[in-house]
């Protein structure tokens, strides 16, 4: 055992301070990056929804309409939603 | 059009207002007309850095608020022609910035000048927003080092998604990561984070590394900012930061550990 944990040891020193911190530093960046776009899990179905009820009354593609869903920090977030209205002119 | 370029980190004590310095002497020197905003309010320190501090009478905030105008509160540089500073106010006056009235004076300064170089203050809080709001470019100033590499992160998630760029959906802001107190000999001893390992971590075009010097608080002592001290290494580096933001592709200097010569090895100097 004593051969073994001598093994263990030597192995375990060998990782630098400079790749232990470049180890968490890559998993903390991973993590804090992918809850800073993190959007709610409602907004497909709040889509699909909202392009349903615009098309009672208007012509809308699927492209026209952008939900943005906005931490701008603390308490305040902010939904933002845009519709692009079909254009006769437009030949998008 | 002027570039208006932000000097930013996040963490504090990283070399920001050094950076800033001397960025805006550098590239005075070499023919640009070159404005340095201290966006530290409250917190001014970029005039002594720049050696200026008793030549302050207006500031920014003079400015904004009409008590002065931009001429009167623009300090023209001593030693070099085409390079002024605008000062911080020293009275904490936490709601002075706002977008319309930073973006007049940018405005202003736009047409005077070619480089419009903000130091931002360390933080997420108002006055950092307000310093990257209308970047066209950001040099994300970063110690080989945990807390900073990781605020650094945090503040390019911001430059993404809080500048004007980001909100009118133009052309994002042009990132450089300037990695600032760098000492190869740590490296080479595995206690400190590499040159490659922060590029990997942070995934920005490099724009320059600057070693750790003791010319930097020679310089900031003498209110001479280091680029100024052209012999040494700090100030070399920097010279090359400014070549590469004039596009010039400059080979990096001051990664290695410096081979002593044999009589310094032997005499152990």
């Amino acid at each position: 055992m004593a051969l073994i944990d001598y093994f263990l040891q030597k192995k375990e020193h060998r990782v630098t301070t400079a790749f232990k911190a470049k180890e968490r530093l890559q998993i903390i960046v991973a993590h804090e990056r992918s809850g800073r776009n993190k959007q709610p899990d409602y907004l497909p179905q709040l889509t699909e929804d909202i392009l349903h009820v615009l098309r009672k009354y208007i012509q809308v593609s699927d492209r026209s309409l952008s939900i943005n869903f906005d931490n701008k920090g603390g308490d305040l977030h902010v939904l933002e939603l845009n519709i692009e209205l079909y254009d006769e002119n437009n030949t998008d | 059009m002027a570039r208006i370029i932000v000097v930013t980190s996040g963490k504090g004590g990283v070399g920001k207002t050094t950076s800033s310095a001397s960025i805006g002497v550098g590239l005075a020197l070499k023919g640009h007309k070159v404005v340095v905003i201290d966006f530290d309010i409250g917190l001014r320190n970029l005039d002594l850095i720049m050696g200026c501090e008793r030549r302050v009478v207006y500031d920014f905030i003079n400015v904004i608020n009409g008590e002065a105008t931009l001429n009167q509160a623009l300090i023209k540089d001593k030693r070099i022609n085409n390079l002024s500073v605008l000062p911080a106010s020293q009275t904490r006056d936490k709601d002075a910035l706002t977008k319309e009235n930073v973006g007049k004076v940018l405005d202003e300064l736009g047409k005077i000048f070619e480089f419009i170089i903000c130091d931002s203050p360390a933080g997420i809080e108002a006055g950092a927003m307000m310093a990257l709001y209308y970047a066209d470019e950001a040099i994300v100033t970063t110690n080989p080092e945990v807390s900073s590499v990781r605020d650094s992160d945090r503040i390019l998630g911001m430059l993404a998604s809080r500048s004007r760029r980001a909100e009118l959906g133009l052309e994002p802001i042009k990132e450089h990561l300037l990695l600032t107190r760098y000492c190869p000999a740590r490296v080479a001893e595995g206690e400190m984070l590499s040159v490659e390992d922060v590029v990997d971590i942070l995934a920005i075009p490099l724009l320059g590394v600057i070693p750790e010097s003791p010319a930097v608080l020679k310089a900031s002592n003498a209110g001479e900012p280091v680029i100024l001290d052209i012999t040494s290494d700090a100030g070399k580096a920097y010279q090359d930061v400014i070549a590469r933001l004039l596009g010039e592709t400059v080979e990096f200097r001051f990664l290695q550990v410096e081979q002593k010569n044999i009589l310094s090895r032997l005499f152990g100097g």
